[in-house]
């Protein structure tokens, strides 16, 4: 239950929660990017319960994505 | 054996295997704390790469393992009010109350509702405001500040058909309950990524030096894992007991400071009940006094709801490592996932699922 799920940023939202659009593969969902403030389109972050925990490299991403995947299909693509 | 086929890192996690393996001169317990781990390692067989020294133990890093049964009748009595929308996790509609669960409330035409996130719940309060809605906020540290957020937003809102039923739990009291246990058993632990990567490494500190126990912060995915496990190992062979960090690539020493405030403005430390293993001192989250108006327990006035848990399952001493699912006389018997004794048999990451559904009815070795 603590696993987050890496998706891309596509917008930020800034005022007055730092809200935004995240990718999960071809779901779309609304996260608060509250506690990445650095964090812009186009950025990497992990996501949990509906907020992003940090953010991380493209690669690194790929690679989480790819081990979430076989841990349990479907996941990676649903979104946290 | 499964992780060697599927995996494409294969030739990487038997290189760290085989280095586990020329580490190691006499048997060591590794307790990795999350149960995402649990269902990583049981998942690819990583217990199979090891070098029969090494001993890994299943914790109690599963939060829809350990809420209490109490809070699972608390929920029960809520969801079942007319009036009421019942949000929760998905993994908590089949977890056993005394008599029932969540499930059953929702098949008798309770409004019971799966969210993903305690935000969707603010969206529906604010879009059925003569209902009131109530979230189940279950979790570890990772998911505190979500659900911090949810109820410091509902608040500026003034959104007063809102609350939050509470079950948070920190991990690092129920650490020291297991070091401190007389019954301890592990010498080292793999602590929970995700956790750390909210709050930090520094409340472990004091816990490896006052215990002796090397805590390494691994996260889940299996040739991390693997590494973890080399680290501890390489500390313990060495004598040493310190706090690495083998998650560089997503915990900070600091945690995350943003998320940390959050959780401040809104929780304070509470002791808590864990299902299965009793009362931890401090080892939980309450909502503030500034925020009780929030808190559905005290809302809905259910605070003395709750029966026992079931006597038959031994859910305690799988979550303290002290027994193996498959040890348990209802494993695979009386307790299934289509009919659960305990929680450990529910959710995707509880120790007895994740073998029932790998089909491990044997030890090991
Ligand atoms: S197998 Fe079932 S009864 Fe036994 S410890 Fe696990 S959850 Fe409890």
């Amino acid at each position: 239950m603590c696993l987050g799920v890496p998706g891309q940023i596509l917008d930020v939202v800034e005022s007055p929660l730092r809200l935004g659009r995240v990718a999960f593969g071809p779901t779309v969902k609304e996260v608060s990017l509250a506690c990445v403030p650095d964090a812009m389109p186009g950025a990497w972050v992990v996501v949990h319960a509906g907020l992003a925990l940090e953010q991380l490299d493209e690669a690194e991403a790929k690679y989480m994505l790819e081990c979430l995947e076989l841990l349990e299909p479907g996941w990676a693509e649903e979104g946290p | 054996m499964k992780f060697v086929d599927e995996f494409r890192d294969g030739q990487v996690a038997q290189a760290l295997a085989g280095a586990i393996r020329r580490k190691v001169t006499r048997p060591w317990n590794l307790m990795e704390v999350c149960g995402g781990q649990t269902h990583a390692i049981v998942r690819f067989g990583l217990d199979e790469l090891l070098p029969r020294e090494i001993n890994l133990i299943h914790g109690p890093g599963c939060p829809v393992c350990v809420t209490p049964v109490a809070l699972i009748d608390q929920a029960l009595a809520i969801a079942a009010r007319p009036g009421v929308i019942f949000c929760s996790f998905g993994d908590m509609l089949r977890v056993p109350g005394s008599a029932e669960d969540l499930f059953s409330v929702k098949s008798r035409g309770g409004d019971v509702r799966v969210v993903y996130s305690p935000l969707d719940a603010l969206v529906i309060a604010r879009e059925n405001p003569e209902r009131e809605v109530v979230f189940f906020a279950v979790g570890f540290e990772t998911t505190a500040p979500a659900n911090a957020l949810a109820v410091s937003q509902a608040k500026k809102e003034d959104l007063r058909n809102f609350s939050i039923l509470v079950s948070h739990v920190r991990v690092p009291p129920a650490l020291e309950a297991i070091l401190a246990s007389p019954q301890r058993r592990v010498d080292a632990f793999l602590a929970a990524g995700h956790v750390c990567s909210i709050m930090g490494m520094e409340e472990y500190h004091p816990l490896a030096a006052k215990y002796h126990v090397p805590i390494v912060v691994t996260a889940f995915e299996p040739v991390d894992l693997l590494q973890g496990i080399l680290m501890c190992v390489s500390q313990l062979e060495e004598g040493r007991a310190e706090v690495e960090n083998q998650y560089v690539r997503l915990v900070k020493a600091g945690g995350n400071r943003p998320a940390q405030q959050l959780i401040q403005e809104v929780f304070q430390v509470v002791d808590r009940t864990w299902r299965g293993i009793g009362g931890i001192p401090d080892s939980g989250f309450g909502l503030r006094e500034a925020y009780a108006a929030f808190d559905a327990s005290r809302r809905f006035n259910v605070s003395d709801v709750g029966g026992p848990e079931s006597p038959d399952c031994q859910s305690g001493l799988v979550l303290q490592g002290l027994l193996k699912p498959m040890e348990c006389p209802a494993f695979g018997k009386a307790c299934t996932p289509d009919h659960p004794l305990g929680a450990t048999m529910v959710s995707s990451e509880g120790a007895c699922a994740a073998y029932y559904r790998y089909r491990r009815f044997e030890p090991v070795r």
